[in-house]
């Protein structure tokens, strides 16, 4: 190589350089990737501010084409009624569709216990729905692949795909699916997902008055609601069973199952 | 060599299981981000959900037409509560359905308003009634105004 090649070269070469360094600057492909935040739902109870009014499962059974008067719901709300004598009354009549309007507890059998404001030592409410958990059973026994975990965390159901056969129904610790009676497959809470992911809240959760249901991503840290799962003192329903749930509650009581 | 009969019988129906899996499986059915355990499926279930129809609009969806009610609204105690709430969900109103059905059952006021004692529940904070000796069979709406959450005038 003469002088002359050598600095042909080394003009090419630096220029070269120098292009793909523009490029890089014009368009930031790290900048890109980075751009895609990584998603993962979380939900938030809080049981001190939930007070009954079955909103929640009333805009669920809508939204989600439940049909309404059928005894089956993705979502319903509990009542807790705990007595001075120790005594622990529990009901969700109709899935609280229409509210808790009486103080009578349905004790299931068609009796009712008629409890008076001076024999409670606590009374509370507790709306449950899908844990969407981390490690969920009902996906891991589905012998079809018709219920299964997206990137984002929602677990779903196939309807196409689903024949029936009760196997998740049976398996999940939390007694969250159910046979929909129209479309004769297992149904379940997906935290409306053609609603999240739009942008939009769940339905139970844009119903709610008081803020009793919070959704968000608890990847990200600067969400309102990660930081009271990560900061504040929450708890999750049956840990024993190692399902990592990601549906968390403030002011879990040790009645509630 | 009948001995290898079965065999055959056995390799000629893997044969048609193989030939027939493509055709039934569809293209999209697969291991995903989750994995085998949780992530085995059929990916075009995922836009089916994303696609299923949005019913409850939300207060901001009412507010542009009907921004006297909603203003109304605001500045009482009943402000917290959807308009979908009573007035059921939007769907594609006004073009479908055109009328809202609304609510106007003593049912729907007591879902908040019947009074429980329950001291741990934010409940016990809403004013209640009983709702046997509080007029019953009547209208809350005929003394009541919902939007503007008040006594009787």
């Amino acid at each position: 190589m003469n002088r002359r090649g050598f600095l042909k070269l080394s003009i090419k070469g630096a220029a070269g350089i120098a292009f793909a360094k523009g490029l890089d600057e014009i368009f930031r492909p790290r900048q890109g990737l980075a751009a895609v935040k990584p998603v993962r739902w979380g939900f938030l109870v809080d049981t001190y501010k939930c007070i009954g009014c079955g909103f929640c499962v009333r805009a669920c059974k809508l939204e989600n084409e439940i049909p309404y008067e059928a005894n089956v719901s993705r979502t319903w709300v509990e009542r807790y009624v705990i007595t001075k004598d120790g005594r622990v009354f529990a009901d969700a009549p109709k899935e609280a569709r229409n509210g808790f309007t009486t103080n009578r507890v349905d004790l299931g059998m068609g009796r009712y216990q008629d409890i008076k404001g001076e024999y409670i030592d606590k009374a509370f409410f507790v709306p449950k729905l899908c844990n969407q958990c981390d490690k969920p059973p009902c996906v891991q026994v589905c012998p079809v692949g018709a219920t299964y975990q997206t990137a984002d965390g929602v677990v779903l159901v196939d309807r196409k795909w689903c024949i029936g056969c009760g196997y998740c129904i049976m398996a999940c610790p939390y007694g969250m699916r159910f046979f929909h009676p129209v479309h004769q497959v297992a149904e379940k809470c997906n935290f409306c997902y053609h609603r999240i992911t739009k942008g939009m809240k769940p339905a139970c959760v844009q119903a709610c008055p008081t803020g009793a249901r919070k959704i968000g991503n608890i990847k990200d840290a600067q969400d309102p609601v990660a930081n009271i799962i990560m900061t504040q003192r929450v708890s999750i329903h049956k840990p024993e069973y190692g399902t990592n749930p990601q549906v968390y509650f403030i002011g879990l009581s040790e009645e509630v199952r | 060599m009948h001995v290898l009969r079965p065999l055959y019988v056995v390799l000629g129906l893997v044969a048609i299981i193989l030939a027939a899996r493509p055709l039934i499986v569809p293209k999209d059915f697969g291991i995903y981000e989750r994995g085998y355990m949780f992530g085995w499926y059929r990916k075009a279930n995922e836009e089916d959900w994303k696609n299923f129809k949005v019913k409850y609009q939300g207060r901001d969806y009412c507010q542009d037409c009907h921004g006297e009610q909603f203003q109304l609204l605001r500045t009482s105690a009943h402000t917290i509560i959807e308009c979908e709430n009573c007035h059921g969900p939007a769907l594609d109103h006004p073009s479908d359905p055109q009328k809202l059905l609304i609510d106007r059952g003593r049912e729907l006021c007591l879902r908040c308003h019947t009074a429980l004692p329950y001291p741990t529940s934010k409940r016990a904070e809403i004013k209640g009634i009983d709702a046997d000796a509080h007029n019953p069979g009547l209208e809350c709406s005929g003394c009541h105004d919902p939007h503007r959450a008040s006594k009787p005038t």
